[in-house]
C-alpha cells in the first residue's frame, strides 16, 4: 500500500483515547449538539483531531481529522478556488457535521453532504481503527459503510478522519428575492443552487460563470438580496419535494427548500417514523457494532 | 415422484411461478456466467413478475435451506452475478416496467428489470434524464446498476448510482418486504439505502426503485483532442481539473484504442495520435463555453495536435460511439478481452498507464486503454486468444500486478465493476483483516445466514457465515 493509505498518528491516538470500555461522548463544535436527543452528561468526553492532513488541489480532493473545524477547511480550500458545500456556522467540524448528517442550504444544486465523502476511518466501540470507502473520487470497494455513517450520530463508531471531495468554487453567486410561485421558479432554472420559500416570499441562489447567472436571473422579475435569510432553527423535518405545494401558513414561522423537501420551522417538529422492518435493521446494526451502548448515549438515531 | 432435494424445490418453485421456474440446459447455461470470465452453475432460474413472487421465492429458499441469487442482465465484469454455493437465480428480466414517472418530485418508480438506457429513452422527451451511463446502458439493468453502484462516463460530473436513488424496495434475506430510504429528503434513521447500494446483492433483491432525475442540460459541447504523446493528454486531464473545471465528461483512449476504434465506427478518430480525449462539457451556454476555453487552453500548453468540436448532435453521438463501443471493436485484434478497473489519483496517471504497458509487455498480451480519465478510472484491456494454452493464467497474473500497481499509486481496487468474485481475495489489499470483519457485520445484520448471493464481495476467510459452501469456479482468480 501507498502512502495514500498509511493510517496517520493521530489516528492512532485518537483510537487510544476512545479506548475499549467506559461510554464516551464525542464533541464537535456543539453546533447541533441536541440533535437525537442531549448527550448524557456521565459520559467521557473526547475529541476528534483536527487538522488538514493532505490538500491536493489537482486531485479535488482533502483529507483531514474529523474535528477539524469548517472554518479552517474553507480557508485551506478557498486559496485554491474550491469549497465543500456544507453551508454551515464555521465553528462546526467536518465529523460534527458529518455525523449529524444535515445538509445546507445549497443541497438543491451540490447534493447530499454523504455523496462528497470519499473515506472515512472512525474508532468502533472497541476503540479500533475502521476504514472504509478509498482516497480516490471513486471506488466501489466493499461495502459503503461511508454512506451509512453519515446521519449516525456516532452511535454505531466515532468519525476520525475522512476524505472529501472539493468542488470548484463558483464564479458568480447572487441571491434573489421576490413574491413569485416558486414551483414556477424551480420548473424554470437550470440547477439552482437553492431556492427558499416562506409560504409568500422567495428567495433564489444562482451560481455558475457570470453570464449564466445574468441571464437566469433576468428570467425571472426579482431584486437583489445580500444573503438567504435567516432559518427558523428550532425545529426541521423533510417531506417529498412536491409535498411542499399543501404546506400552510399558519401561526408558526417557517421556510421551505424548493425541490429538496425540507422543512425548517421554529416549532420543534415530530420524529418521522421508521418502518418496524426497518427499525429491525437499525436495531440489528447498532446491536452488531456496539454492543453494550458505549458511543455517545443520550443521542438517538432510532428514537426509543 | 418427488425425491431429490432438486425436484422438491422446483415443484415448490413452479407452485408459484409456473413455467417461470426453469431449470432447462438453455437457461442454466445462460445463468451460469455473467460478462466476466468466471463460470458458474446454475441449477435453477426463476423469472418472477412482481415482489410477491420474489417474496416467494426466497421464502421457498428459506425452506429448503437454499441460498439465492438476483441478477439483473448480467453485464457485471466482476462475477457478481457467477452462482456459486448453488444459489436459486432470482432473475429480474421480465420485472421491467417503468411503473410510475413523477416529474413534480424529478423521480421514476422502476422495476429492477428496466434497462438503463430504455429509462433515459423515456425520459428525454420530457426534459429529464438517468445520470448514470456505463458503457452498457443499452443492455444493463437499474437493478444491476443499484448493485454495482454503477458508474460510466458522466459520473464524474453528476456522481455514480447512490446519488441517484432515492427508494429502494427489497425482499430481505428474511422474505419480508420493506422500502430503504424514501421521497423526503432526510429519511429517519440510518442510511439503509446508502448502504444496500452496491452490496452486489448480498442484502436482499430490489424489487423496486425510485431513482432520482437529472434535467438536460440546456448546451453541450463535446470535443475530441488528440495527443502526439499519450503522458501529455493525461497531464491535460489533471491540469483541467486543477483549472477548477469538472467536465461531465472526461475521457481518454490510447493510440492502440484509436485504431482499432476508428476501423469499427469510421468516428474520424485520428489514427496518427498517441492518444485522445473525449471532453464533454455541459450546462448553461456561457459556463459550457467558458469550459471549452480553458479545456483549449490547458491543452495547448501540453502540445495538443488537433481541437475538434462536434458541430451538431450527429457528430457528437459520432464520437460518443467511438468511445461506448471500444469494447467490442477489441475483437478486431484478439476474440477475448479481459477488462479491467480500478482507480489511482489522476496525477498519478501516467506513471501507472506506463507500468500496465510494462505488465502486458511481460505477460506477452495486449494492453488497450480506454478509460475514464476525468476520475483517475482505469480500464485497461487485455486482448488475448483464449485458444492459446496458459494464456488466461498470464492474463490473471498480468491483473494482479496491475491492481497491485494502482494501490501502490494511493488507488482502490474497484472503480465501477464492484468486487463480486474476481477481486474478493484483494480486499486485503486495500482494507485490514478488522475492516472486512466490520463490512461483514454490516452485511450479517441483513443476512446472518448468508442466504443473499453468497461467497460474494470478502474474501471467504472474513466471513462468518458461508454456509454454501466454499467452491470457487475455474478462471476465478484466487
Amino acid at each position: 500500500m501507498s502512502s495514500l493509505h498509511a493510517v496517520p498518528e493521530e489516528v492512532h491516538k485518537f483510537s487510544a483515547e476512545v479506548g475499549t470500555s467506559d461510554p464516551i461522548t464525542v464533541v464537535g463544535g456543539r453546533t447541533q449538539w441536541n440533535v437525537g436527543g442531549t448527550p448524557d452528561g456521565s459520559a467521557r468526553e473526547v475529541t476528534a483531531p483536527s487538522g488538514i492532513w493532505s490538500h491536493e488541489p489537482e486531485e479535488m480532493t482533502v483529507r483531514c481529522g474529523a474535528g477539524t473545524t469548517l472554518r479552517e477547511l474553507s480557508e485551506q480550500l478557498a486559496q485554491h478556488g474550491q469549497m465543500v458545500p456544507f453551508d454551515m456556522p464555521p465553528n462546526a467540524t467536518v465529523g460534527g457535521a458529518l455525523s449529524v448528517g444535515r445538509s445546507g442550504i445549497r443541497r438543491l444544486r451540490y447534493g447530499h453532504m454523504r455523496d462528497l465523502v470519499l473515506q472515512i476511518r472512525h474508532i468502533d466501540c472497541n476503540g479500533k481503527i475502521v476504514t472504509s470507502g478509498g482516497p480516490t473520487v471513486k471506488n466501489v470497494s466493499g461495502y459503503d459503510l461511508c454512506r451509512l455513517m453519515v446521519g449516525s450520530l456516532g452511535k454505531l463508531g466515532c468519525l476520525a478522519e475522512v476524505i472529501l471531495r472539493c468542488l470548484p468554487k463558483p464564479q458568480a453567486t447572487r441571491w434573489l428575492t421576490g413574491v413569485i410561485d416558486p414551483f414556477e421558479v424551480y420548473a424554470r432554472l437550470y440547477r439552482p443552487s437553492s431556492i427558499l420559500w416562506n409560504g409568500e416570499q422567495v428567495w433564489v441562489c444562482l451560481e455558475g460563470v457570470s453570464s449564466d447567472v445574468e441571464a437566469e436571473a433576468a428570467l425571472l422579475d426579482l431584486t437583489e438580496v445580500e444573503g438567504p435569510p435567516p432559518l427558523p432553527s428550532d425545529g426541521r423535518f423533510s417531506v417529498e419535494p412536491k409535498a411542499l405545494r399543501n404546506l400552510s401558513v399558519d401561526d408558526t414561522n417557517w421556510i421551505a427548500e424548493i425541490g429538496v423537501g425540507i422543512v425548517h420551522s421554529d416549532r420543534p417538529s415530530k420524529a418521522q417514523k421508521i418502518s418496524k422492518t426497518n427499525e429491525s435493521l437499525m436495531r440489528e446494526l447498532e446491536r452488531r457494532l456496539d454492543p453494550n451502548g458505549r458511543l455517545n448515549p443520550g443521542r438517538q438515531v432510532v428514537p426509543l | 415422484m418427488q425425491t431429490s432435494p432438486h425436484a422438491n424445490i422446483l415443484d415448490d418453485l413452479r407452485t408459484v411461478l409456473g413455467d417461470r421456474a426453469r431449470d432447462g440446459d438453455f437457461e442454466l447455461g445462460l445463468y451460469g456466467k455473467d460478462g466476466s470470465v468466471l463460470q458458474g452453475q446454475a441449477s435453477i432460474v426463476c423469472l418472477p413478475v412482481a415482489t410477491a413472487e420474489v417474496r416467494q421465492i426466497v421464502e421457498i429458499c428459506r425452506k429448503h435451506d437454499r441460498p439465492f441469487l438476483a441478477r439483473g442482465s448480467g453485464t457485471g465484469l466482476a462475477g457478481g452475478a457467477v452462482p456459486v454455493g448453488d444459489p436459486v437465480i432470482i432473475a429480474t428480466a421480465k420485472m421491467n416496467q417503468i411503473i410510475e414517472v413523477d416529474l413534480e418530485n424529478r423521480i421514476a418508480w422502476v422495476e429492477p428489470g428496466v434497462l438503463n438506457l430504455d429509462l433515459t429513452k423515456e425520459l428525454t422527451p420530457r426534459g429529464f434524464h438517468f445520470a448514470p451511463d456505463p458503457s452498457s446502458q443499452q443492455v444493463c439493468s437499474i437493478g444491476g446498476n443499484v448493485a454495482n453502484n454503477s458508474g460510466g462516463p458522466h459520473c464524474l460530473a453528476y456522481g455514480v448510482t447512490s446519488a441517484h436513488v432515492a427508494a429502494i424496495e427489497v425482499v430481505l434475506p428474511d422474505g419480508s418486504v420493506t422500502v430503504l430510504g424514501d421521497l423526503s429528503a432526510e429519511p429517519p434513521g440510518y442510511d439503509l439505502r446508502g448502504l444496500f447500494v452496491g452490496s452486489e446483492g448480498t442484502m436482499g433483491v430490489a424489487t423496486k426503485v425510485a431513482v432520482r432525475l437529472t434535467p438536460n442540460p440546456p448546451a453541450i459541447r463535446t470535443l475530441l483532442l488528440d495527443f502526439p504523446d499519450v503522458r501529455d493528454g493525461a497531464a491535460t486531464v489533471s491540469a483541467i481539473i486543477a483549472a477548477g473545471l469538472i467536465p461531465a465528461a472526461l475521457e481518454m483512449m490510447d493510440k492502440r484504442a484509436i485504431e482499432i476504434v476508428e476501423a469499427f465506427v469510421n468516428a474520424g478518430y485520428p489514427t496518427e495520435a498517441d492518444a485522445v480525449l473525449l471532453v464533454e462539457l455541459d450546462g448553461l451556454p456561457g459556463g459550457v463555453e467558458h469550459g471549452v476555453e480553458v479545456v483549449r487552453s490547458v491543452a495547448e500548453r501540453h502540445q495538443v495536435g488537433n481541437i475538434r468540436i462536434a458541430a451538431d448532435n450527429e457528430e457528437r453521438e459520432l464520437l460518443w460511439k467511438g468511445r461506448k463501443n471500444a469494447f467490442g471493436a477489441v475483437a478486431r485484434i484478439k476474440p477475448d478481452y479481459y477488462l479491467h478497473d480500478t482507480v489511482v489519483p489522476r496525477g498519478k496517471l501516467v506513471e501507472v498507464l506506463d507500468k500496465v504497458y510494462k505488465i502486458a509487455d511481460a505477460y506477452d498480451l495486449i494492453a488497450v486503454n480506454v478509460f475514464h480519465a476525468g476520475d483517475g478510472n482505469l480500464h485497461p484491456i487485455l486482448a488475448y486468444d483464449s485458444g492459446e494454452k496458459g494464456v488466461l493464467e498470464r492474463v490473471h497474473a498480468a491483473g494482479r500486478a496491475i491492481i497491485t500497481a494502482s494501490i501502490e499509486a494511493g488507488g482502490v481496487l474497484s472503480g465501477e465493476h464492484g468486487i463480486g468474485l474476481e477481486k474478493r481475495d484483494y480486499m486485503g489489499m486495500l482494507f485490514s483483516a478488522h475492516d472486512m470483519a466490520t463490512q461483514d457485520m454490516v452485511r450479517e445484520a441483513f443476512d446472518p445466514q448468508g442466504f443473499a448471493n453468497p461467497l460474494k464481495v470478502l474474501p471467504s476467510g472474513s466471513r462468518c457465515s458461508d454456509s454454501f459452501g466454499q467452491h470457487v469456479p475455474d478462471g476465478a482468480w484466487v
